[in-house]
């Protein structure tokens, strides 16, 4: 790959000036790689334990007790209305700073590193937008559905797991869609805890480099490439689930 | 065909069949507002029992208090041997023998014909998949609807998604078919096929109790009529009488404006 | 009837309006709390972080105004750029579509903060304006890039709400002889405001909590004082804390009661 580009890039700057030295300087290359796989990779865990955690607490409110909702809705107040930055700096040097050490034989390292902490604080700020996504979901399945499932006997699991989940799914899954893309995007944010994704790799390179314009474009084109995927993954996933005649 | 009257049932108890439903001085609040006002009525085995009535006047409450959907603060209502109104009530064990269809088919929308009538067998009978289907194809087969099994509820008509729940509550075999206004909300069109479904079921010789505007229909099937009004029983007769004999000026005012 | 309804949504507002209040007495009666212990501990040595984080308060508050005055000035910024941008996007003539759609898609899909770097670091420091230069503040280039995403949204919003007006509107209105930008200013967008505006208020809550990120550049606001009222303090790890935390009061003292009037907003419009 690096050996079918590298020519064209370096021919590129020659002639224009253009100076992409990710795609022709093999450290750089190397570096962009690992800072975009980084950032793939922020993005499945943290769109996926969202999801997880809004489903945990969308239930929690549908069947727990009192304390239990009160404490939800608490939960996903606080983190809809603080910045999602400072919760990160919260996390990571706040919570850090009271986290214990490990010894590696010579040097700490903290037991929670900072993609760790990443994961953690994008989750948390994810899952609270999650939680009331999918509570509209449930909230979508009428009275008299869950009746009828009542009068053929079905205990509340039964009508949980085979009723209300299946059609809340497919009624949150475009809420659920435009906030997985806004997550995606939020990732950027860890910047501020020197995660090495994306962002913060370009965003190194063109201070070494002094081809910020350059970079810039990259981190658009890259942003721009992934929300596009993750959007056309979930508008194939609400086309599968899509049953005929139920919705629009 | 034999009569049955309710309120004889101390004096004329040497019939051999008692009640299957049994429903005594129920009462019923929403608050401070009394929506069933000391309701009495009996249903025999096999019985086919129109309930009538203007609207609001506690037809669609009564039903659902047959199977333990709304509860009743007062009275005694005995289904197939099962106190209804009672804090010990096994409402799994009461819901197994009183099938219920709503006006609003409140069919599963994610699941195909077939999955709908298999469900509740599956989960809640334990039976094996491949019984289940053949239960619920002969099903569906009887409400006609051969070759529609792997369609979704939104791609049929209002009459066949109300054959299909017809179709879903016999499948757990129910003693008793409970119809809450079946027909409302369907075009004329179609009701005539759900009344035909509910027909065969009737002369099979399953116990029916409906809730209905169609008099023409509870005319002609009913065994028994019981005419509602204000949260009370105004009036009370095999359908010859109610229809063409009514001795409360209600229930001549009432069918005087429906038929 | 209506008389009912009325009274109804009235009731539903005024419940708000307390609830607003009840939050203001409990944050000013946290802070007093706050203020009350810090100054029974403030003697002791080394100074408590809760001594120290009171003593620079009211640096950190100064910080949040201009957390406060970017929100304004970049909300601002972007309905005036973003309601036009919607109503291109609904143009009759292709290109202005197309450019609109683009430019809206653009700043919707890209990250706050690649934004932010994109202002900051190809924006000139300094505009020549003929007769005078004009130096460009960090905190003006950061409004100006929180406005843009807002922007992309807003005229997403503007466009949604205009093609959710019913077209016998339209049709309507050309019978009475009214021209299509007649129609639009007069028509069409007076209904789109009352429409849209829980949703603007969405965005103006979600811009205000994006305004932390200037700090990434060196502007002053909140989280930026705070850091540097840490450095000064002595850079003790027990100051991180209470500090993050006192922040995340702040904002959610200003954020929740707005958030509480756009879903009763909400609400109303869709009992309506």
């Amino acid at each position: 790959m690096f050996d079918a580009i590298s020519g064209f890039f370096l021919d590129l700057y020659e002639k224009t000036g253009l100076n992409f030295n990710i795609f022709y300087d093999e450290f750089e290359y190397d570096r962009v790689l690992a800072g975009a796989v980084t950032s793939l990779e922020l993005m499945a865990w943290v769109i996926c334990l969202s999801i997880v955690l809004g489903v945990i607490g969308a239930s929690l409110q549908h069947m727990g007790s009192r304390t239990l909702k009160g404490l939800v809705e608490a939960y996903v107040q606080v983190f809809r209305n603080t910045p999602p930055m400072v919760q990160l700096l919260f996390f990571y040097f706040g919570l850090g700073s009271i986290t214990p050490q490990v010894d590696m034989g010579g040097y700490n390292e903290p037991l929670i590193s900072s993609f760790a902490w990443a994961v953690i604080g994008l989750s948390v700020f994810g899952a609270a937008y999650n939680v009331e996504i999918f509570r509209s979901g449930i909230e979508s399945v009428p009275r008299s559905t869950l009746e009828a499932s009542e009068s053929l006997c079905l205990t509340k699991w039964q009508t949980n797991l085979h009723i209300v989940l299946p059609l809340a799914i497919r009624v949150s899954l475009p809420s659920l869609t435009a906030n997985v893309i806004s997550l995606a995007k939020t990732t950027s944010l860890v910047y501020v805890i020197s995660v090495p994704e994306m962002t913060y790799v370009l965003n190194q390179i063109w201070s070494d480099s002094m081809n910020v314009p350059e970079m810039i474009f990259v981190l658009f084109l890259f942003y721009g490439i992934v929300i596009a995927l993750i959007g056309a993954v979930f508008s194939l996933l609400e086309r599968k689930l899509r049953i005929p005649g139920f919705g629009q | 065909m034999q009569r049955h009257e309710p309120y004889g049932a101390e004096t004329a108890s040497v019939s051999a069949d008692a009640p299957i439903v049994s429903i005594r001085d129920v009462r019923k609040f929403y608050g401070s507002l009394e929506v069933l006002k000391g309701i009495s009525l009996d249903v025999l085995k096999g019985q086919v029992v129109c309930i009538i009535g203007p609207s609001g006047s506690g037809k669609s409450t009564l039903i659902r208090c047959i199977n333990g959907l709304s509860d009743v603060q007062q009275g005694s209502i005995s289904v197939a041997g099962t106190e209804v109104n009672d804090a010990r009530l096994d409402v799994v064990a009461l819901r197994r023998k009183v099938g219920i269809v709503f006006q609003q088919y409140n069919l599963f929308p994610h699941k195909t014909v077939l999955e709908n009538v298999m469900l509740a067998p599956r989960l809640v009978l334990k039976e094996s998949r491949a019984s289940a289907e053949q239960r619920a194809k002969a099903l569906i087969a009887k409400v006609r609807l051969t070759g529609k099994e792997d369609a979704y509820p939104g791609e049929l008509s209002g009459g066949q998604q109300q054959r299909v729940a017809i179709a879903r509550s016999l499948a757990m075999r129910p003693e008793i078919m409970l119809f809450d206004e079946v027909t409302a909300a369907l075009d004329p069109e179609t009701v005539k096929e759900v009344l035909t479904t509910i027909r065969e079921l009737a002369a099979d010789g399953m116990t029916c109790i409906l809730v209905t505007h169609e008099m023409g229909f509870a005319r002609e099937v009913a065994d028994h009529i019981y005419f509602t009004d204000g949260g009370v029983i105004v009036e009370h007769g095999p359908p010859a009488e109610v229809f063409s004999n009514a001795k409360d000026p209600r229930t001549r005012r009432f069918l005087s404006q429906v038929i | 009837m209506i008389r009912d309804k009325v009274h109804a949504r009235s009731s539903v507002l005024l419940m708000n309006v307390t609830r607003i209040r009840w939050q203001h007495v409990v944050g000013a009666a946290v802070l007093t709390v706050v203020a009350l212990a810090a100054t029974l501990i403030l003697q002791s040595e080394p100074e408590s972080p809760v001594a120290t984080l009171v003593r620079w308060m009211p640096f950190i508050l100064e910080g949040f105004g201009l957390n406060l005055v970017m929100s304004f000035l970049a909300m601002l910024l972007a309905t005036l750029l973003g309601v036009p941008l919607g109503v291109a996007q609904v143009s009759r003539v292709y290109l202005v579509r197309t450019v609109a759609k683009g430019v809206t898609h653009l700043f919707r899909n890209t990250p706050w903060l690649v934004v932010l770097f994109t202002v900051m670091y190809v924006m000139p420091m300094t505009v020549d304006l003929g007769l005078t230069r004009v130096d460009i503040s960090d905190w003006a280039k950061a409004t100006l890039a929180f406005a843009l995403p807002v922007m992309g949204n807003i005229s997403e919003i503007v466009r949604g709400a205009i093609v959710s007006v019913p077209t016998g509107q339209w049709d309507s209105a050309q019978g009475l002889a009214l021209t299509r930008r007649q129609t639009m200013t007069h028509i069409i967008l007076p209904q789109c405001v009352k429409r849209s505006l829980p949703s603007w208020m969405n965005w103006y809550a979600l811009l205000t909590l994006a305004t932390p990120m200037a700090a990434i550049l060196g502007v002053r606001e909140a989280v930026g004082s705070a850091q540097a009222a840490m450095e000064a303090g002595g850079g003790r790890p027990d100051f991180l804390i209470p500090f993050y935390l006192f922040l995340l009061c702040l904002f959610f003292i200003y954020i929740y009661p707005i958030a509480l009037l756009t879903k009763a907003l909400e609400k109303k419009h869709a009992a309506s």
